[in-house]
C-alpha cells in the first residue's frame, strides 16, 4: 500500500441541500472525508442516507435543486472544488476526476460505437487520437478483461451485456489514468458472479495505479471484500469512520453493528436464530430529529440522545464516531453473534476410501426426484409436484427464416424441471438472472402458461392458467412480488388491498373481512392505524409487509416469493425475513423463495434448487449447499458472495458474464461454456447424469461426488482439475 | 369506500391548484376559461339582449364600448348590419360552443378509454384489429374527415323525429366523438399496456378477479391522470374544431350566435363596413383556445408532477 501522507481528497463540514417545495432541505450534514491516493474508502448507507448525493457533490454534478452550503470545504489535490465554473470542472472530468455510475446502459451512448466512444474520451483527456488511441484502448480493455476486445471496439452498447457495459465504463473511466475515481454503486443490479468479476478488477486496477477512489455501495459484503476504510452514512450524517477491520470487528456505533449483523451470511439458516435487525424506519429527510438521527431505532438510546445531537468524535486511532455511547460500545455493552465461517474448512472430509460411495456410480436418474429424492428435513406430505415442466417461449421469425421457411428455435426458458416441495416447507430457488427462475414461479402460480409438463397440487392436476384454476387453488396459491413500488395498488388503501382477497377468496362479509384485516396486519407487525394508509405513505418495508398480510390473507397452502427482499435496505430485509419465517411456523404454509442472493435463501429456505438455463443443477438440504460437494456453478455462486467480513478470503472462482441464450442452449451440459472444471469432450457431447449424496442431495455433473468433494475441499487447486 | 375515492380526488384537485399557482399563465388561462363557462351558463342572463336574433337596434352602430373611461354603453361592440347586438351575440355564442365541444370531449372520452382500456387490457388480435382500424382513421386528415362525415350525414334523408335525425342535427357531436374516440383510446391503451404488467395486477390476477373488476378498479385508477390531461387537450382542439366548422358553414346553421359563423357570415365585403361584428368573435375564439391551451398545460404538470 502507498500509504503517503499526502490527502487527495479533503472534505469538511460539507452540507448539502436540496429544494423541496420552495425550502432549502439538508440531505446530507457535517460531511467529512479524506482520501490518498491509491485507497478505496467505501462509503456505505441506505437508501436516503446520501451517499449519492455526496458523490454528486464531489462530481460538481448536483442538480439545480440542490446546492452545497457554504461554510465546507472540498479540495482535491490543489484544487479548490467548491469554487470551480462548470467549464474548469470540465477540464478536470476529462482527465483528473471519473465518475462510474449504477447504470453503464444509461451512461454510453446508444447510437455510438463502444470504440467511438472510449477513444473519445481519450482525445479530451490527452488530446491523441488515431493508431496510438486505438492501442491504448485495446490494452485497456485487456486490462478490464473484456474478451475480444477488437469486436467489442465495433459494436454498440446494447449489444453488450450488463457486465460487459460496466467493464467498458470502467475502461472509459480508468483509460485517462485519472487520480480520484467515483464509483457509485457499480455493481447494483448485477449478478453476483458478475459483481465478483468486476469487484476482482476494480481491486486489481487500482492497486496497480495510484488512484484514489471513493466506492459507494449499500452492499456491507462489497465493503469488506473491496475497502481500505469505510464511511457509514445514515440519515445524511456520519455515523462512523474505521478501517474496514476495525468497522467490521469493532463496530463503535450501534447503528453500524446493527447492519453488520442483520446481513444473513451465508450459511447462516433459521433453524439457528433469528436474524438481528433494526427496528423502524430511517427519518424521513424533512423531518430530521434534533438530537441523534438514530434515536428513534437505536438500542442503547438514553435522554441525553434525544436532548443533544452526539458530535463526530475522533478516536485514539484515528477513527470517527457520533454515539454519546461509544465507550460503552467499546466495552461492549451490545455485542454481535459470532460471524459463522462455514465456507472456510471443508466440514465434510473427503472420502478417500472405505465406506460406501453415495450415488457416485453416475447412475442416470431423469426424475430425480420423483424418483426417490429423500429429504431428510421434509417430512411433511407433499404439497406440491412439478414434473419434467417447460416453457418456451416462440420467437418470431425473421426475414431470412421467413424466405428459408424455417422455424425459429424457440426460447427454452424453463426446460425439463422436476420439483417436490413439502407441505410447511421452503424450497429456496436461486440462479442467475435468465436462469428462468422467474418463469418457473410464474407458471406455478399461472401466470404464464407451460408448454409442457405437469403441476399437481395436494395431488390434484392444476390448470394451467389462473383463468381456468378453481378457487379452491386460487385461494392455495399465492405469490409475494418482487418490487414493493408496483405491488401494491396506488389507489386503494392498505385495509382495501387486504380485505380483498379474504372477501373474494374466503366469502368473508365485508365486516368479517374488516376485522381480519387488522388482524392480519397486526401480525405482520403493523399498526391498525396503517389500515387507512395509502401505499405512497409506506416506506419499503412497510409496503412489503402489507403485501405479505395479502398473501397470508386467502390462507395458502403455498406462497411464491419472487425476489421479497432484494428491493428493501439491509436493516429492513432482515425484519422481513424474520416475519416470514414467523408466519411460516404460524400458518404451516410452504414457500417457494427464488432469490439471486444466496444467503438470503441459505437463511430461509429447508431446501435449495440451483437453477441454471432452465434447467435444475442442483437440489440439496440447505445447509449442504454451502459445503462441498457443490455443483461446479453452485460452487462459482457461493464463492462470489460477498462475504461481510473482511478476514474471509475464499478463491473466487471468477465466471465469464456472458451466458449463452436461451434461444441457443450449448449441447451436453449447458454449463460447459462457463465451468471451471469441465473435464472434456463428454460434457459438450452427453447430458450429465444426475448423482446423489448425503440425505438427498443431488447434483447433474459428469464428475463423480467423491471427486468434487476431494477437489473443493482445497486438496486439489482448481487448475489441476482440468 | 366512496368517501375515500372523494377524499383522495379532492388532494389531487387541491394539489392541481397549488401547482396552478405556481405557473401565472396557467392560472390565467384557468380563470379565463372559468370566466368562459360562466358566460356559457349564464349567458342569457347576462346578456343585454336576451334574443340573438333581436333585429329592433339600429344597424353597424360601431362599438360603444370605451376602455379608458370603463363604460360599455349602448351596444358595447357594436351592431352587424342586420342590427343584432354584438356583445349579446358573443355572449350568447359562449353556451353553444361549450356545449358542443364539452359534451363531445366527454363522448370521447369516456368511450375513448373504454375502448383503449380493453384493447390494452387485452391484447393479441382484438388489440391488433381495432389499433389498425385506428391507425387507418388517424391517418385521414381531421377536417377532411369531419367534411365528409358532415357531407354524408346532412344529405341522408331521415323521417323527422326518427333518431337518425336527431343524430343528423346533432352532427357536430357525432364528428368530434369519431375523431377522438380513437385518440383518447390510443392514450388510454398505451397507459394501460403500462399499468397492467405492474405487480399490483398480477395480485388481483392470482386472486381470479373478473376482467371487468382488473380494469375498472385495479388499472383505472391509475390511468385516470393520463386521461385528464388528454381531456383538457382534446376540449381545446375540439372548441378550435367547432369554431372552424362554424366558419367553414359546416356547423350551426344561421341565424346561430355560432362565434366561427359570425366570422364567416361578416367576411368579404361586409367586413369594410362592421369590421367589428368579425373581430370580436374571432377574438372570443383566440382567447378561449389559447385560454384553454394554458390550462391544460398547467394540469399536464400538476397531473406528472404528482405521479
Ligand atoms: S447517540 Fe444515543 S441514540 Fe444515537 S446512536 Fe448513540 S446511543 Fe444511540
Ligand atoms: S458436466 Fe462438465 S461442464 Fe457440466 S458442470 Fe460438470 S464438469 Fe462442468
Amino acid at each position: 500500500m502507498s500509504a503517503t501522507d499526502r490527502n487527495l481528497l479533503e472534505v469538511d463540514n460539507l452540507t448539502i441541500s436540496y429544494r423541496v417545495e420552495d425550502q432549502w432541505i439538508p440531505a446530507v450534514r457535517d460531511f467529512r472525508l479524506r482520501l490518498q491516493p491509491g485507497q478505496i474508502v467505501g462509503l456505505v448507507g441506505e437508501s436516503g442516507s446520501g451517499k449519492s448525493t455526496v458523490a454528486l457533490a464531489l462530481m460538481h454534478y448536483l442538480s439545480s435543486n440542490g446546492r452545497v452550503e457554504s461554510g465546507g470545504r472540498l479540495q482535491f489535490d490543489d484544487e479548490d472544488l467548491l469554487r470551480k465554473s462548470n467549464a474548469e470542472m470540465r477540464q478536470l472530468w476529462a482527465k483528473r476526476i471519473k465518475f462510474v455510475p449504477q447504470n453503464a446502459a444509461a451512461a454510453l451512448n446508444p447510437s455510438i460505437k463502444i470504440g467511438r466512444q472510449v477513444m473519445e474520451v481519450l482525445k479530451a483527456a490527452e488530446g491523441i487520437d488515431g493508431h496510438e488511441a486505438y492501442s491504448r484502448m485495446m490494452q485497456m480493455f485487456h486490462d478490464v478483461n473484456l474478451v475480444d476486445p477488437e469486436r467489442v471496439a465495433e459494436r454498440y452498447p446494447h449489444e453488450l451485456s450488463g457486465g460487459m457495459q460496466q467493464r467498458v465504463t470502467i475502461a472509459m473511466a480508468l483509460i485517462s489514468n485519472p487520480e480520484l475515481l467515483i464509483m457509485d454503486e457499480p455493481t447494483t443490479g448485477l449478478d453476483v458472479t458478475t459483481e465478483a468479476v468486476i469487484l476482482d478488477l476494480v481491486r486489481g486496477l487500482i492497486s496497480e495505479r495510484d488512484t484514489g477512489v471513493v466506492y459507494i455501495t449499500h452492499n456491507l459484503g462489497v465493503v469488506a471484500q473491496l475497502c481500505e476504510r469505510v464511511l457509514v452514512l445514515y440519515a445524511g450524517e456520519i455515523m462512523e469512520e474505521a478501517s474496514v477491520l476495525d468497522l467490521f470487528q469493532h463496530p463503535r456505533h450501534p447503528y453500524t453493528l446493527g447492519l453488520i449483523s442483520s446481513v444473513p451470511k451465508p450459511g447462516q439458516n433459521k433453524s439457528a436464530a433469528q436474524l438481528q435487525s433494526i427496528a423502524g424506519n430511517p427519518p424521513a429527510l424533512t423531518r430530521i430529529p434534533g438530537g441523534c438521527v438514530f434515536a428513534e431505532r437505536c438500542p442503547l438510546v438514553i435522554d441525553l440522545c434525544r436532548e443533544r445531537k452526539p458530535p463526530l468524535e475522533t478516536l485514539g486511532d484515528g477513527r470517527l464516531v457520533r454515539c454519546h455511547r461509544w465507550e460503552e460500545m467499546e466495552e461492549g455493552v451490545l455485542s454481535s453473534p459470532p460471524i459463522p465461517r462455514p465456507l472456510v474448512p471443508p466440514v465434510n472430509p473427503p472420502r478417500l476410501s472405505g465406506g460406501v460411495p453415495q450415488g457416485g456410480k453416475g447412475r442416470k436418474t431423469l426424475h430425480p426426484i420423483t424418483s426417490g429424492g429423500n429429504w431428510s428435513g421434509g417430512n411433511g406430505q407433499t404439497l406440491m409436484q412439478v414434473s419434467d415442466l417447460m416453457k418456451h417461449f416462440p420467437v418470431e421469425r425473421n426475414l431470412r427464416e421467413i424466405l428459408g421457411r424455417t422455424e425459429p428455435s424457440p426460447i427454452r426458458a424453463v426446460d425439463g424441471v422436476d420439483l417436490q416441495l413439502r407441505a410447511g416447507q421452503t424450497l429456496g430457488l436461486v440462479g442467475e438472472s435468465g436462469s428462468g427462475k422467474t418463469t418457473l414461479a410464474r407458471l406455478i402460480i399461472g401466470l404464464e402458461e407451460r408448454s409442457g409438463g405437469g403441476l399437481q397440487l395436494l395431488g390434484m392436476d392444476v390448470r394451467n392458467s389462473v383463468r381456468e384454476r378453481s378457487q379452491d387453488v386460487l385461494s392455495k396459491l399465492q405469490m409475494v412480488f418482487q418490487n414493493p413500488q408496483n405491488s401494491l395498488n396506488p389507489y386503494l388503501s392498505v385495509r382495501q388491498t387486504i380485505r380483498r382477497p379474504l372477501m373474494k377468496l374466503r366469502g368473508f362479509s365485508a365486516a368479517a373481512a374488516d376485522a381480519e384485516a387488522l388482524a392480519l396486519l397486526e401480525r405482520v407487525n403493523l399498526r391498525a392505524e396503517y389500515a387507512e394508509r395509502y401505499p405512497d405513505e409506506l416506506s419499503g418495508g412497510e409496503k412489503q409487509r402489507v403485501a405479505i398480510a395479502r398473501a397470508f390473507a386467502s390462507d395458502p397452502d403455498l406462497i411464491i416469493c419472487d425476489e421479497p427482499v432484494s428491493a428493501l435496505d439491509v436493516s429492513v430485509q432482515s425484519a422481513v425475513l424474520n416475519l416470514l419465517a414467523a408466519l411460516q411456523d404460524d400458518h404451516g404454509s410452504a414457500y417457494l423463495f427464488i432469490s439471486h442472493n444466496l444467503s438470503v435463501v441459505g437463511y430461509l429456505a429447508d431446501t435449495i434448487a440451483v437453477m441454471y438455463l432452465g434447467q435444475l443443477f442442483e437440489v440439496g438440504e440447505a445447509r449442504e449447499l454451502f459445503q462441498a460437494p457443490y455443483h461446479p456453478y453452485t460452487e462459482a455462486l457461493v464463492s462470489a458472495i460477498p462475504v461481510p467480513d473482511p478476514l474471509h478470503s475464499s478463491e473466487r472462482i471468477l465466471l465469464s458474464d456472458d451466458l449463452p441464450s436461451a434461444q441457443n442452449l450449448p449441447s451436453g451440459c449447458r454449463f460447459h461454456t462457463r465451468c471451471p472444471r469441465k473435464i472434456g469432450e463428454i460434457c459438450e457431447t452427453d447430458e450429465p447424469p444426475w448423482r446423489q449424496g448425503d440425505a438427498g442431495h443431488l447434483i447433474r455433473c459428469h464428475i463423480p461426488l467423491e471427486e468434487l468433494t476431494i477437489a473443493q475441499s482445497g486438496l486439489i487447486p482448481l487448475d489441476a482439475v482440468d | 369506500m366512496k368517501l375515500e375515492t372523494i377524499s383522495r380526488l379532492y388532494v389531487a384537485i387541491k394539489r392541481t391548484a397549488r401547482s396552478q399557482l405556481r405557473h401565472p399563465q396557467s392560472a390565467a388561462g384557468t380563470l379565463l376559461v372559468a370566466f368562459f363557462l360562466i358566460l356559457a351558463l349564464f349567458g342569457p342572463q347576462l346578456a343585454p339582449h336576451r334574443n340573438p336574433n333581436d333585429q329592433s337596434h339600429d344597424v353597424r352602430v360601431p362599438p360603444t364600448l370605451d376602455l379608458g373611461a370603463l363604460q360599455l354603453g349602448e351596444h358595447p361592440f357594436g351592431t352587424d348590419r342586420l342590427g343584432r347586438d354584438v356583445y349579446s351575440r358573443v355572449i350568447l355564442g359562449a353556451g353553444s360552443i361549450f356545449r358542443i365541444a364539452g359534451l363531445g370531449t366527454l363522448i370521447s372520452v369516456i368511450l375513448g378509454s373504454a375502448l383503449g382500456l380493453f384493447m390494452g387490457y387485452q391484447g393479441g388480435w382484438v388489440d391488433e384489429v381495432i389499433g389498425r382500424v385506428i391507425d387507418a382513421l388517424l391517418a385521414i386528415p381531421a377536417l377532411l374527415l369531419a367534411l365528409v362525415l358532415i357531407g354524408i350525414i346532412r344529405n341522408l334523408d331521415f323521417a323527422a323525429g326518427s333518431w337518425q335525425a336527431a343524430l343528423a342535427d346533432n352532427v357536430i357531436l357525432l364528428v368530434i366523438s369519431v375523431l377522438y374516440i380513437p385518440i383518447v383510446a390510443r392514450v388510454a391503451r398505451s397507459t394501460t399496456l403500462d399499468i397492467k404488467t405492474r405487480e399490483f395486477v398480477e395480485a388481483a390476477q392470482i386472486r381470479g378477479e373478473s376482467q371487468f373488476y382488473i380494469i375498472f378498479r385495479e388499472i383505472l385508477p391509475s390511468v385516470i391522470p393520463s386521461l385528464v390531461v388528454e381531456a383538457s387537450l382534446r376540449f381545446s382542439y375540439a372548441i378550435f374544431l367547432v369554431a372552424s366548422l362554424g366558419f367553414l358553414g359546416f356547423g350551426a346553421r344561421p341565424p346561430s350566435p355560432d362565434w366561427g359563423l359570425m366570422v364567416n357570415e361578416n367576411r368579404g365585403g361586409f367586413y369594410q363596413l362592421t369590421p367589428w361584428a368579425l373581430e370580436f368573435p374571432a377574438l372570443a375564439i383566440a382567447i378561449l383556445v389559447i385560454a384553454v391551451n394554458l390550462m391544460s398545460d398547467g394540469i399536464r404538470r400538476a397531473v406528472q408532477k404528482g405521479t
